[in-house]
């Protein structure tokens, strides 16, 4: 296998935690953690694979996925915000909700052949690409637009974004929905481009990684684009090292490597200081006091 | 219009109101999606709640289930209460499972009577040990332990495959991932005769009493309540939070090792590539649904009991797919977290002004 | 002169607790009208209510003798009325642009907003950088941010609420020239505000509110400070009586020898080689402005930040700078720590629970891990008798008191613990008129008895009616001690501004 290919092989493996990641983390930095990014992940995956079965073209089917994310997502959000119940927990219901309802209605299609999404350009797929533009798109959002500012001034402090006159709950809903959607986009592309199949809990804990990503990027969306990258590399170096069984190494500790490397990354790149970048009121419910 | 009020003091009966209201929207929404499905809702909800316990035999299988549900939620309702997030539960349910059924293997076919309480005291520390690591990280480098502790799980799962694989394969199984199978002595006794109900259930039950002792009447109990009640207050009190981080840590991962051991000296009686149905995570409803307190834990994890049950029994008899048992468990913790701004806030109806 | 904005008998409440009623308030152009009340007395619902927060259950708002519905702080914006909040309402992580950005509708921090902030900060003497980051600025400068984002609008009404509890007096008399400047040009303002002093200097009006409700409309500079007082509380308040002076060869009790501290965790700022000595009997008073060192000498002095060495701190001559808490409660230290809600006091936990928090080691309150619970309570029962806590019982949360009722309860608990040394960080701040002097009164007397108090406020007033000795703290750093005799008005402002004065003596 070529460098070239191989590079190639990283950035798919990249793309859903791409997604993923940049999804969450506009979610945080309007102050909402949302631990459900598995839950939702899965629930873009079957149902942009339904979709993709059923005979769509596959953009129907990415969109699916992205719808599907984003209506789990506001769930999540009828609770945070709607019935100020706490974030840790909702988010957790999230994916067991999920995982269970991922399994439940993709129970038929489990073994389903799919076509796989187009390459367009070096072999890659045009998710690939979109991955890439909507980092740009959303740094620039995030740093360059009032929105975007209004978007981090909730993040940074509620309180003081409703004194402005800044509906927070809006901001938050509409934060919380795009983060459910991109969920949903990176689990599409896992059962429409990565793998391409559905299979129950197919994620394999790549939500949580995502999660993982953000902390690890600061909140910044360049940062958590190389780390998706990086986390893309790690995952690929573990399926060469196995199919070319150079290494005497079972393949269940080469599984390991990306979640190892996970808790590595916390561990050891996330000083007290990075964390102080998170946004101010993450993870805080927010009441209208009116 | 809908107004929501905050109460001036939260609902006690509300309190007690929420999981029961939560569990009948459940059931309606089940009642719904099984109509969708195609399904007579009234014969799937039978299949569902009623059919599994309708004879002894069913009921001690609530309790089989029960009881792992029941020991790993009241080790996570103590971190939860303090605001730690022990997430990892199914993690330290799996390296307990290793060690405890380790311990027994190693020993083969030795079969004396010290090789359960030896079994026992591995599947605790074991789990402990998995629990270590992202207690070790949040104290020192104050890394997000909900993060670290899920990562754990997934290779805690693999190691377990791992082992299944290679070292701890039942070496006349033709090659199958499984272990021999343990022997007698190594089994949890049976404490109900003619079902599977073994002294796990009797060690849950045992485990909810003594945390009910340790968060009512003990001064550790006081210094988590306030930790996540008013962190700054525990820290002008001078209670030390790393200190909770270890002690809750140490609790939930030994309790759910203790589950994890539970499950292979008890309906498994071997290890196998998957011990667990997800309690781990499923533990984390129980908890809320039985709003950390022990008592609720129980009948909590009962009623979760029933759904893992009643998921098996309607797949048999109704042709359900089994994943509507985690349909239904997330279901009821999203009911019970909207349920809960009962405590807190009264919902009145006004007319829009 | 043109009336800009009036209130017509607005009331608010709160679930059972009327926050505003029957107010009746009229703003006019080029004005300076003062609303005068004590903490808790309803002023920050009138500001509320002005911006648009809060919509009155009854009565009504008219903008320029027309009957106006506010529907939020962007609606109040567009008819002219800005206001700058008692807590800043700035986004630390953001820029002094960025954060202007935000209160102006359709706003960009780009290079000509840039430009308009820094012609406003010059016009009106507010010299401020608009790409600092304003997590870096002190507290002065945010609140001109706040005011330079309040005067983009050009806002015909400017209401600037509590805008002095956080400067020094050199900055104060800035502010009234700023303020000065602006009504000249025409524009009302509305300034609350409890000191008398400023308001007297200031204003042209003042409406004074007590309880929720309007007791007074004066002219304040033909009334004397004593009226305004009188009216503000409701009586006239017997002043604490004293207590004997300390012996000049008193104990030392706590000994603070070339403190120092790194910033560092939780936003604490650095301290710089403090040294200090409490004697027995005396109430050593620290001044300063919020925010120059006064939570990181807390944190370390209670032990829940223990110093790099064990013997920067001496309590009755053991070395404890590297003591946890309990160990230094054990040994004579109890401490009034300055936010009641959440740290003194767990808002859902009862009061006999509440008991438990700091007094179970020193009181003996849990044996072998077991708590005891009888114990507790009847603490509890003590506090409530002794300090006259209004509740409803032992089991009532500590949320549901009265700030000051809450306040004397925790003030109770340290007390009663029979302490060598107390740590009383602003003891009586945000509580009503009597019970301040209530809690005055009990500090004066556990001083009488023999024991240290180590006061932390920022209430001049009451630094200089309780303390015997009173030093001023200063970015992290502490002026000599001296005699309370001896501090004048001046030269403690100098002192909180930074100002060496040692020159001066």
């Amino acid at each position: 296998m070529t460098d070239f290919l191989i590079l190639g092989s990283i950035a798919m493996a990249a793309t859903p935690l791409v997604f993923a990641a940049l999804g969450e983390l506009v979610t945080e930095r309007a102050g909402v953690l949302n631990l459900g990014v598995e839950g939702m992940m899965l629930m873009g995956a079957v149902c942009g694979f339904i979709a993709v079965a059923s005979g769509a073209h596959w953009i129907v089917g990415a969109a699916a996925g992205a719808l599907a994310g984003a209506c789990l997502a506001s769930l999540f959000a009828a609770l945070v915000l709607g019935f100020a119940a706490n974030q840790v927990a909702s988010g957790l219901a999230l994916t067991i909700f999920g995982t269970g309802l991922s399994a439940l209605i993709g129970s038929n299609y489990v073994g389903t052949p799919v076509d796989k999404i187009p390459a367009v350009l070096w072999g890659l797929d045009p998710m690939v690409f979109a991955a890439l533009a909507m980092s740009a798109a959303i740094a620039l959002w995030l740093y360059r637009t009032r929105q975007g500012l209004i978007l981090r001034a909730v993040g940074e402090n509620a309180e003081a974004a409703h004194a402005h006159g800044h509906t927070v709950l809006k901001v938050r809903l509409l934060a919380i929905m795009f983060g459910g959607a991109m969920s949903g986009l990176g689990g599409a592309y896992l059962s429409l481009a990565y793998t391409p199949l559905w299979a129950e809990g197919m994620t394999a804990g790549r939500g949580w990684i995502a999660l993982a990503l953000v902390v690890f990027g600061a909140w910044r969306p360049g940062r958590v684009l190389i780390g998706a990258y990086l986390f893309g590399s790690v995952g690929v170096l573990q399926l060469h090292a196995q199919s070319s069984g150079l290494l005497a190494i079972p393949s269940e500790i080469l599984s390991m490597l990306p979640y190892i490397a996970t808790i590595a990354v916390l561990a050891l790149l996330t000083t007290r200081q990075q964390q102080s970048r998170a946004p101010a009121a993450l993870g805080q419910a927010f009441h209208r006091l009116r | 219009m809908l107004r929501i009020e905050p109460r001036p003091t939260p609902s006690r009966r509300m309190t007690l109101a929420a999981p029961l209201l939560a569990l009948a929207l459940t059931v309606a929404t089940g009642a719904t999606l099984f109509s969708a499905l195609g399904h007579d809702p009234g014969a799937a909800l039978y299949h569902f709640f009623v059919g599994p316990i309708s004879d002894r035999y069913g009921l001690a299988e609530m309790g089989v289930k029960a009881a792992p549900l029941i020991l790993i939620a009241l080790g996570l309702s103590l971190g939860f209460r303090a605001g730690i997030w022990n997430i990892g539960a199914e993690g330290q349910l799996i390296f307990g499972a290793i060690c405890g059924g380790g311990v027994a293997l190693a020993l083969y076919p030795y079969d004396g009577a010290w090789v359960l309480p030896l079994m026992l005291v591995a599947g605790v520390a074991g789990g402990m040990v998995w629990a270590a690591l992202p207690a070790l990280l949040r104290t020192w480098r104050n890394t997000s332990e909900i993060l670290t502790s899920l990562m754990m799980v997934y290779i805690a799962a693999l190691v377990l495959r791992l082992l299944m694989n290679d070292l701890l394969r039942d070496p006349d199984g033709f090659s199958f991932p499984e272990s021999r199978l343990l022997t007698n002595g190594a089994l949890l006794p049976i404490i109900l005769s003619e079902t599977r109900l073994h002294l796990g259930a009797a060690f849950a039950i045992a485990a909810a009493l003594l945390v009910w002792i340790l968060t009512r009447h003990t001064l550790i109990g006081f210094q988590i309540k306030v930790a996540g009640l008013a962190p700054n207050a525990a820290r002008y009190a001078g209670f030390d939070h790393n200190r909770l981080i270890w002690l809750t840590f140490m609790i939930s991962g030994g309790l759910a090792g203790l589950a994890g051991v539970g499950e292979v000296a008890g309906p498994i009686g071997q290890l196998v590539p998957v011990v667990s149905p997800g309690y781990g995570f499923t533990a984390i409803i129980v908890a809320f649904l039985g709003r950390l307190h022990p008592v609720g834990i129980v009948l909590a994890a009962l009623v979760i009991a029933l759904s893992y049950l009643g998921g098996e029994n309607a797949q048999i008899n109704a042709g359900l797919p089994l994943a509507v048992t985690g349909v239904f468990q997330g279901l009821l913790l999203f009911f019970l977290l909207a349920c809960d701004v009962l405590i807190q806030y009264r919902i009145r109806w006004r007319r829009a002004p | 002169m043109t009336e800009l904005l009036a209130l017509h008998r607005t009331t608010k409440r709160y679930g059972a607790v009327v926050a505003n009623a029957d107010i009746s308030l009229s703003l006019k152009a080029g004005e300076v009208h003062a609303l005068l009340g004590e903490n808790g007395a309803g002023k920050s619902t009138v500001v509320k209510t002005i911006c648009g927060l809060v919509e009155p259950d009854s009565g009504f708002l008219s903008w320029r003798g027309e009957r106006v519905i506010l529907t939020g702080p962007a609606d109040a914006r567009a008819k002219g009325i800005a206001v700058v909040f008692q807590h800043f309402s700035l986004f630390d992580a953001l820029t002094v642009a960025e954060n202007i950005a935000l209160g102006l509708d359709n706003g960009r921090a780009d290079s000509a907003l840039a430009d308009r902030i820094r012609d406003l900060a010059q016009r009106y003497g507010l010299a401020i950088d608009p790409s600092a980051v304003v997590g870096n600025l002190s507290v002065g400068e945010m609140q001109r941010v706040e005011i330079i984002r309040a005067l983009m609008q050009d806002p015909q009404l400017l209401v600037l609420d509590e805008p002095t509890s956080v400067l020094t007096p050199a900055e104060v008399e800035a502010l009234i020239r700023t303020l000065r400047l602006l009504a000249d040009e025409g524009r009302g303002i509305l300034y609350i505000s409890h000191k008398l002093g400023e308001i007297r200097q200031l204003c042209d009006r003042v409406t004074v509110l007590r309880s929720g409700k309007v007791v007074g409309e004066t002219d304040p500079k033909a009334s004397t400070p004593d009226q305004l007082a009188e009216m503000m509380i409701g009586q006239r308040l017997t002043a604490p009586s004293g207590k004997p002076p300390v012996n000049s060869d008193a104990r030392i009790l706590l000994e603070v020898e070339h403190l120092n501290a790194p910033a560092g965790p939780l936003g604490l700022s650095g301290l710089h080689d403090l040294t200090f000595t409490v004697l027995a009997g005396e109430i050593f008073g620290i001044a300063g402005v919020a925010g120059n060192g006064q939570k990181a000498l807390l944190a370390a002095l209670s032990g829940e930040f223990p110093v790099s060495s064990d013997s920067m701190i001496r309590l009755n001559g053991v070395a404890i700078g590297r003591m946890p808490p309990q160990a230094r409660r054990s040994r004579g230290l109890a401490y009034v720590p300055p936010d009641r809600l959440g740290t003194g006091a767990v808002p859902d936990l009862d009061l006999s629970e509440n008991a438990l928090l700091s007094a179970y080691r020193r009181l003996a309150m849990a044996a072998r891990g077991l708590l005891h619970p009888g114990k507790a309570s009847h603490f509890a029962q003590q506090i409530i008798r002794q300090f006259d806590v209004r509740s409803a019982g032992l089991s009532a949360r500590a949320g549901s008191l009265s700030g000051g009722n809450l306040q004397k309860f925790i003030v109770g608990r340290e007390m009663l613990q029979a302490p060598s040394l107390l740590l009383a960080a602003h003891p009586t701040w945000g509580v009503d008129a009597g019970a301040a002097a209530a809690i005055h009164q009990a500090l004066l007397d556990l001083a009488a008895s023999g024991a240290g108090i180590l006061l932390i406020s920022e209430d001049l007033d009451e630094l200089l009616a309780l303390a015997d000795r009173i030093a001023v703290i200063c970015d992290g750093r502490l002026s000599k001690p001296m005699a309370v005799a001896d501090a004048d008005a001046t030269t403690m402002g100098l002192l909180m501004a930074g100002e060496a004065v040692d020159a001066a003596h």
